[in-house]
């Protein structure tokens, strides 16, 4: 195996699309490297982002956020300016592995891993979130549900990857969330999982909304029945079920020790339920 | 295969080795450079036995290639005491007896020093979610919490 540590974006891509044989992008490491311990993954060259000093730094950009490949999650819950206007992102981020594994894993790691139970993932396709993608051609914007094509699989070619991801401005009394149930309190991986971005009018009508489920389908899942069951309420209890029933209707959940089809279902309807009232509390400014 | 040259800092000291490319940082903290302390318990990033600092962020020492120190700073559960004067966890640590076969303890100090940085006045909860990502299988856990408060309310008052 060779490894590479290019300081340039462009560098990066010369080596990715030029390389002979199985090429990997190194960012934080704690999937890849688990994957190359176990065997599963036998890269002969890995490249190591973390030195392309434009990919470690958190931008402000057009009133949003332009978050760099190589930020680790640790960063991102230090970051006041994303946390207040994106908590529902960065508390899915927060809760990827441990304080170590905090530390070094990213947003964009988690997203082209490509793991179907992915916390950050729900939650940036509930924010509108924005991957740029780069390599031998021209660099692109595309919508992070568009990344990954399947389970471990994403829609990257030869010489791309994830450059950073957008979160874009947030207007005014707007709200995001994300809940995971898990069989354990800490240090787990979802069982079934939902993230929530909205936004109210001045008297506390939803006008717009977007709910995500992960790890109930090979692909996190974009459910337009449960936004349609949020925009022009109030969020009563009548549009609070209606949600829940599309999000249980809309799940494609697997059997597994981890959960069974019935109660994944279940779940993540009562799941979307919750997180809806906390991004609505969050627009209102509680 | 060529080998890596790095150059590094460990513990404030300098550093330079050379290592192969798919060699983790942990193996060469130990095989290379005979600094034992770090321990490997599943080399998958989830038990938190070979914790260390890198540029004073805490990680799995397992789940960072060796070639990735390039030009960094490391600080190993070697760089703890101070001579023969052991840190205030490392002596709150024996006072509860927090430890019993000690594989997971050099993580579970350099972990707590972590934390103590970051929040010097945690709530129990706190340390108990900072530590979550390290395992024992020996204490129970309710020790090991006792002297991070203990350690932490001594270094409050220093």
């Amino acid at each position: 195996m060779r490894y590479e540590a290019p300081e340039t974006v462009k560098g990066a891509v010369k080596l990715l699309a030029g390389a002979k044989g199985r090429a990997r992008v190194l960012a934080g490491g704690t999937d890849l490297l688990v994957q190359m311990h176990s065997g599963m993954a036998e890269p002969d060259l890995v490249v190591d982002i973390k030195r392309i000093a434009g990919l470690r730094t958190i931008k402000k950009e057009a009133g949003g956020f332009r978050i760099g490949a190589a930020v680790p999650s640790a960063v991102m819950g230090e970051h006041a300016g994303v946390k207040k206007a994106w908590p529902g992102v960065v508390e899915a981020a927060g809760l990827i592995g441990s304080t170590q594994i905090q530390g070094r894993a990213t947003i964009v790691g988690n997203l082209c891993n490509a793991s179907p139970a992915a916390d950050s993932v729900p939650a940036m396709v509930a924010a509108g979130a924005k991957a740029r993608i780069v390599g031998p051609k021209k660099r692109r914007d595309v919508p992070v549900e568009k990344v990954v094509s399947g389970p471990g699989k994403t829609a990257l070619g030869r010489g791309e990857f994830v450059e950073s991801i957008f979160l874009p401005k947030r207007k005014a009394r707007s709200g995001d969330a994300y809940l995971r149930f898990i069989p354990r309190t800490e240090m787990d991986i979802a069982a079934a999982s939902v993230g929530v971005s909205l936004t109210l009018d001045r008297k506390g009508v939803c006008t717009a909304a977007r709910v995500v489920l992960g790890a109930v389908g090979p692909r996190v899942i974009l459910v337009t029945a449960a936004a349609k069951a949020l925009i022009g309420t109030s969020l009563d209890k009548a549009a609070l079920e209606k949600l829940a029933a599309a999000c249980s209707a809309a799940a494609r959940p697997i059997d597994d020790k981890r959960g069974t089809i019935e109660f994944r279902k279940h779940v993540v309807g009562v799941l979307a339920r919750r997180a809806a009232l906390i991004a609505r509390d969050r627009a209102k400014g509680k | 295969m060529s080998e890596i040259h790095v150059s590094t800092k460990i513990n404030g000291d300098a550093f330079e080795y050379l290592c192969d490319a798919e060699e983790s940082l942990l193996d060469v903290l130990r095989d290379r450079l005979g600094l034992t302390g770090t321990k490997e318990g599943c080399g998958t990033g989830d038990c938190g036995a070979c914790s260390i600092t890198l540029d004073g962020r805490l990680v799995c020492s397992c789940l960072v290639l060796g070639a990735e120190a390039e030009g960094r700073e490391i600080e190993t559960i070697e760089g703890m005491a101070d001579g023969d004067d052991l840190h205030v966890l490392q002596k709150k640590f024996l006072e509860h007896a927090a430890l019993q076969c000690g594989v997971c303890t050099p993580g579970f100090l350099i972990a707590a020093k972590s934390l103590l940085e970051a929040n010097p006045d945690p709530s129990e909860t706190e340390v108990r979610y900072w530590l979550a990502g390290n395992l024992c299988r020996c204490t129970g856990y309710d020790k090991i919490v006792r002297a991070v408060l203990d350690a932490a309310t001594e270094m409050r008052k220093a």
